[in-house]
């Protein structure tokens, strides 16, 4: 074709023979982002992608724990008029949405977004358009329900939005309305980083990278994205159908008309339960690479690891019902749930053991990033166990929507999933800001953390037994709650503090840190192999994995794959399982469609959310916008 | 860009009355200061004088408070004559033909002082609050209510579709006051 | 002000009538029993776990230590140690679980068998308060009274869930555990207290705004004093005696109350809201939302949403020379 010669030859041009510097320059120039505000909204590099996420997920972190400062302040006395029953539905609805679909799930994308790719050593991730399209629905999805907050059209019954109350006949209005949308918006965004996600790990992985080589990491966030293409479907669903039901006037949750307000439940904690997975899971690929770099040593177990992971994901779809064990369903049935629910304590028990024993024979090194890994197993490990209350069918209908649960979810996410976070964003962030948080503020805070969550969520298990249901607005000063109430709202206070010592680190650190090299932890996986922050090409030539943790078995220079082009954007693909090469692939330039096809696409959905039609009208926008970013271009992708 | 933000401003402000709760109505349940004629009949040529103080506005756009007017169509047993709108004993509610006026304050007076031919009273049976929630409802029934604010199905047997699924109409006929062939007797 | 009557008032209640408030770690029925110990014991074992892996972090954290510099060597003797190490860690887990489910199971069968009693009472929930029938095969012996359940001791009682609006949960801590009340369907419940005591159970499933003053009350008799307490249930209303009564009962079936409650033996027949024949032989009011006193219930007429913010009994507008008799007339249903 009419190709000018010289275009062709840069085209041709590969990395076999270039010396490092030109060939730097020349794939930042081929992968890098253009400058301004064009470059910013048709960005499809990964670490862009990834960071606004992790940015984004972390402001919907910040006003979910407002709401739930103002609950306990609310709280903290009896038949407290700080905010009254609307408000403060509300509030508590706001605070368990915004933390399960616009914060927990997507952080855990988001470090997925932007590591993975690093991790398994390729140029970006699979699908790049489409990971630019999952983050603009996703915001838009938190931007629409929060301004609906903002006009006091909150969500007002839960974040489980139960039927009958969440139903056409008990909640008017547009709020539950807002609330089933949202959840749409969000697994929309959270099936897509799954897809991506899954591509990435079975088909971009280094040359050499076996699946036993695979980091820890990497691996729960693959079972977990497999998790995710199951359990999201399921509520959503459910929330179409409650949506229909109110706005459409069909039966699915009217018994009187033959539905049933159980099937809700069913449908929701059929997500519901696994989506706790989903957040833990690939808080435990943290916890693995913090453990593992700093015990100096690799971990303890693999394989053993990597089958408790796939092992508690396949678990967590038969235990939804042990939500439900007070709705009268069968004992028979529920008897089968409290088996499996008990189950699921081995594969967790099997990876708490194998980390212990990584520490044991390791030279542990105690980063900040440590410390909260320690606050982590002590913290989980008492999750854990309440769990394991709950899973006993007369023991749960004592406990079941008391502050017991409170207790132990809050246990189980806030030390199962947080307190790893934290340590991962210690962990992380050098590579990607390229400075270092400072390690003694760092201190501070894990101990503030550690201190102030346990004050706080502690006393819980107490009230719960003392039998305070959760979900109160208030209670009543004869029920002598008040003074474990106070207790539990001031480590709430010494825990928000914590997250405002975090604030003011990262703030300070991204201007005066200490600069961080490639690897300033000595850790062993690919993603330290590059610059700090990585380059848009992520590295100049594609490493070869010869070791679980490259970087220790090969200190002196990792072995590297040629021949692909540098002139446009290729990556490596290998084989699923023996990581062979395989195909060289080109990848997606930026592009604007993603951000138009979000736009037009979260239209259609707040359109629908006043009239059914809107799915039909607003189709036809995003079907042309779909058309037009699939449209062959004459880029190299598209042949 | 004006008129953008004023468009969005005047969203919000729907969305806000829309979805107020008003869990505490007026603790003095005051019957209202309106004053609705009965027939367009008056001495001299100005026409009846009339007052209306604009507070159906905050019923017939409100959510929460035609819920509470659905709920009490059913507990105040309306159905028992008007059978869910549909009419038998009583005459239809969900048709656009008003015998004494269509606007919510006309509806008010008729629950309030009751109707001649079998339309009892509720004057201290219901709060004045409980009326206006009534009237906002029965107003629903006809289509004469923003549809975003109508309720939808309600958990029970359904003789018809919900008001929300209504097609909305432009203005309600039947006037304010009685056209004089269909006036009472 | 009113929270601080409320504690006046109720703390004697508290102190008199029951030894369990609200606690399911002071049981008083033979389930409550069961439950608790079942508490206790997984209580103690996961106590216990959470002290052993605690120790063996500690001490893998501070065991001296000489291991080689070289994050890749290992022994591969201490290597099968820890594999065995681990290996029984995970065998003794499985053991405590098998335990521990085995335990849960013969709770459950000992607690769930059987729903049989001999009186049998339709409770169901309304947003957001209790509607209690007794029910019996005469129908002549067929009432209603609300957010009080009076039971005979020692005799298990037959409750059937049901609930008109939402899902509402049915949790009595110091007798038994809760069981939801959803519309549509219909659960079952034995209750049964060992000695003679008020025990306050309070709704257990978020039921919109005052999911949080949704409580009741269960009153355990001596089987005479039950039988005494259920005639006088049976009887109409008592007739207003003096003449601020006989206004008082004027004005309530004059005034909204009667379109919303029934008291029997008069013309207010209407099931919107609880059945106030026998008001004032019940201890609170709301739904155990206040001690059932002159001032309470005078709050609680004119201004109920005041008081309970989204309770679906509105203001009334009423004079006082009305109210004064209404009360009289109120507290004379005796």
């Amino acid at each position: 074709m009419n190709v000018p010669p010289r275009r062709h030859a840069i085209e041709e041009l590969t990395d076999t023979g270039l010396d490092a510097k030109t060939l730097s320059r020349m794939l930042a120039d081929t992968w890098g982002t253009r400058p301004g505000l064009m470059g910013a909204l048709t960005a499809v590099d990964h670490k862009i992608i990834g960071r606004r996420y992790i940015v984004t997920a972390f402001m919907f972190l910040c006003l979910a724990g407002l709401a739930a400062v103002v609950m306990r302040v609310q709280l903290a006395r009896p038949e407290s008029r700080v905010v009254g029953p609307d408000l403060y539905d509300q509030l508590f609805t706001m605070h368990g949405t915004t933390m399960m679909f616009l914060f927990a799930v997507p952080v855990m994308e988001a470090f997925a977004v932007y590591l993975v790719p690093l991790m398994v050593g390729t140029r970006n991730i699979a699908f790049p358009r489409l990971n630019a399209f999952s983050y603009y629905v996703y915001l838009f999805g938190g931007l629409m329900i929060w301004v609906a907050f903002a006009l006091n059209a909150g969500a007002d019954t839960g974040w489980f939005a139960y039927v009958p109350l969440s139903g056409p006949e008990n909640s008017p209005g547009k709020r539950v309305d807002l609330w089933a949308q949202m959840i749409t918006f969000t697994e929309v965004a959270a099936l897509a980083v799954s897809v991506e996600i899954i591509v990435t790990v079975l088909k971009l992985r280094a040359p050499g990278m076996t699946l036993d080589r695979i980091p820890l990491a990497v691996w729960s966030q693959l079972v977990t994205a497999f998790a995710v293409l199951f359990a999201m479907p399921a509520v959503m669903i459910a929330s179409t159908m409650l949506i229909m039901d109110r706005l459409v006037g069909t039966h699915f949750f009217n018994h009187a008309e033959g539905g049933d307000a159980l099937l809700w439940q069913h449908l929701f904690w059929f997500f519901g339960h696994p989506e706790v997975y989903i957040i833990f899971l690939p808080a435990t690929g943290f916890v693995s690479s913090i453990v593992v770099t700093f015990s100096r040593r690799p971990i303890f177990f693999y394989v053993g690891m990597v089958a408790a992971l796939v092992a508690t994901a396949f678990l967590a779809f038969g235990l939804w019902v042990h939500h439900m064990f007070a709705t009268g369903v069968p004992q028979l049935g529920s008897s089968l749930f409290t088996a499996s629910s008990m189950l699921i304590a081995i594969p967790s028990g099997l990876q708490i053991f194998c980390w212990i024993a990584t520490l044991w024979s390791g030279r542990p090194v105690y980063t900040t990033a440590l410390l909260f890994v320690l606050g982590f197993l002590i913290n989980f490990v008492a999750g854990g166990v309440t769990g394991v209350m709950l899973a006993s069918v007369p023991l749960d209908t004592q406990v079941h929507d008391t502050y017991f649960v409170v207790a132990h979810f809050h246990y189980v996410l806030i030390g199962g999933a947080v307190f790893p976070l934290l340590g991962a964003v210690y962990y992380w962030f050098p590579k990607f800001t390229g400075r270092l948080l400072d390690e003694r503020l760092g201190r501070w805070h894990a101990a503030t953390a550690f201190v102030g969550f346990n004050l706080a969520f502690f006393p819980m298990h107490i009230l719960g037994l003392m039998g305070m249901p959760r979900r109160v607005y208030t209670y009543q000063p004869e029920m002598g709650w008040g003074p474990l109430n106070m207790l539990s709202s001031v480590g709430a206070a010494i825990f928000f503090v914590s997250f405002v010592m975090l604030l003011w680190n990262v703030v300070a650190s991204l201007r005066n840190g200490a600069v961080a090299g490639p690897n300033p932890w000595d850790a062993g996986t690919l993603e330290w192999a590059t610059t700090s922050p990585p380059a848009p090409q992520n590295f100049d030539r594609i490493p070869v994995v010869t070791h679980r943790e490259p970087l220790w078995a090969e200190r002196d220079a990792l072995p590297v794959a040629t021949g692909l082009r540098v002139g446009v954007r290729e990556v490596l693909v290998t084989t699923a399982t023996d990581a062979t090469p395989d195909i060289r692939e080109t990848a997606p330039t930026p592009s604007i469609w993603p951000l138009i096809s979000a736009i037009l696409t979260a239209i259609a959905f707040i359109g629908s959310i006043f009239t059914p039609w809107a799915v039909l009208w607003g189709g036809v926008p995003v079907g042309a916008a779909l058309i037009a970013w699939f449209w062959p271009k004459g880029d190299p992708e598209d042949y | 860009m004006r008129t953008l933000a004023i468009a969005l401003v005047l969203l919000s402000l729907a969305a806000c009355q829309r979805e107020e709760r008003a869990l505490r109505g007026d603790p003095m349940a005051d019957e209202s200061r309106e004053k609705i004629a009965l027939t367009s009949l008056s001495p001299g040529d100005s026409g009846p004088i009339e007052v209306r103080t604009g507070r159906g506005e905050e019923y017939t756009g409100n959510a929460y408070h035609q819920s509470e007017g659905k709920k009490l169509f059913k507990q105040m047993n309306c159905n028992g004559c008007h059978a869910n709108g549909g009419g038998g004993m009583g005459v239809p509610l969900m048709d656009d033909t008003w015998i004494y006026g269509g606007r919510i304050e006309n509806v008010v007076q008729t629950i309030r002082e009751g109707r001649p031919n079998g339309m009892p009273s509720f004057r201290g049976k219901l709060p004045d609050e409980q009326i206006w929630q009534l009237a906002a409802y029965v107003l629903s029934m006809s289509r004469a209510v923003p549809q975003d604010v109508a309720p939808s199905r309600d958990d029970d047997m359904h003789p018809r579709p919900a008001e929300s699924r209504q097609p909305a109409v432009t203005g309600v006929q039947g006037g304010t006051v009685p056209p004089s062939g269909e006036a009472p007797q | 002000m009113r929270p601080r009557a409320g504690v006046a008032c109720v703390l004697p209640l508290a102190l008199a009538g029951c030894q369990g408030w609200q606690s399911a770690l002071d049981p008083q029925g033979p389930q409550a029993r069961s439950l608790a110990d079942i508490i206790w014991v997984f209580t103690g074992v996961a106590v216990a776990v959470w002290v052993l892996v605690a120790v063996a972090l500690a001490a893998a954290l501070l065991r001296r230590r000489a291991e080689p510099p070289d994050p890749l060597s290992r022994a591969p003797d201490r290597e099968r140690a820890m594999g065995y190490a681990v290996g029984g860690c995970v065998a003794l887990t499985l053991v405590v679980i098998l335990a521990l489910t085995g335990y849960s199971y013969a709770t459950q069968k000992e607690l769930f068998s059987t729903h049989e009693g001999r009186i049998t009472i339709l409770l169901t929930g309304h947003q957001f308060w209790w509607d209690v029938r007794y029910e019996d095969p005469a129908p002549s012996r067929v009432f209603s009274t609300a957010n009080e359940i009076h039971i005979p001791v020692g005799e298990p009682v037959r409750i059937k869930l049901e609930a008109s609006d939402v899902i509402h949960s049915f949790w009595v801590p110091s007798l038994l555990g809760k069981q939801d009340l959803i519309p549509g369907r219909q659960n079952l419940v034995r209750l049964q207290a060992d000695r003679p005591g008020v025990y306050r159970g309070q709704c257990a499933e978020f039921c919109g705004w005052q999911h949080a003053h949704m409580s009741l009350l269960v009153v355990a008799h001596p089987r005479e004093e039950f039988e005494a307490w259920r005639d006088a249930q049976l009887a109409s209303a008592a007739p207003p005696s003096t003449d601020e009564q006989k206004e008082g009962q004027r004005v309530f079936l004059s005034n909204p109350c009667m379109t919303c409650h029934t008291v029997r033996g008069t013309s207010a027949g209407a099931v919107a809201g609880p059945d106030l024949t026998h008001l004032a032989s019940r201890r609170m009011l709301g739904a155990g939302m206040l001690p059932l006193t002159r001032g309470n219930l005078a709050a609680w007429v004119v201004d109920a949403p005041g008081v309970k913010p989204g309770v679906h009994m509105p203001s009334i507008k009423l004079e006082p020379h009305e109210l004064h008799p209404l009360l009289a007339y109120l507290e004379g249903l005796k």
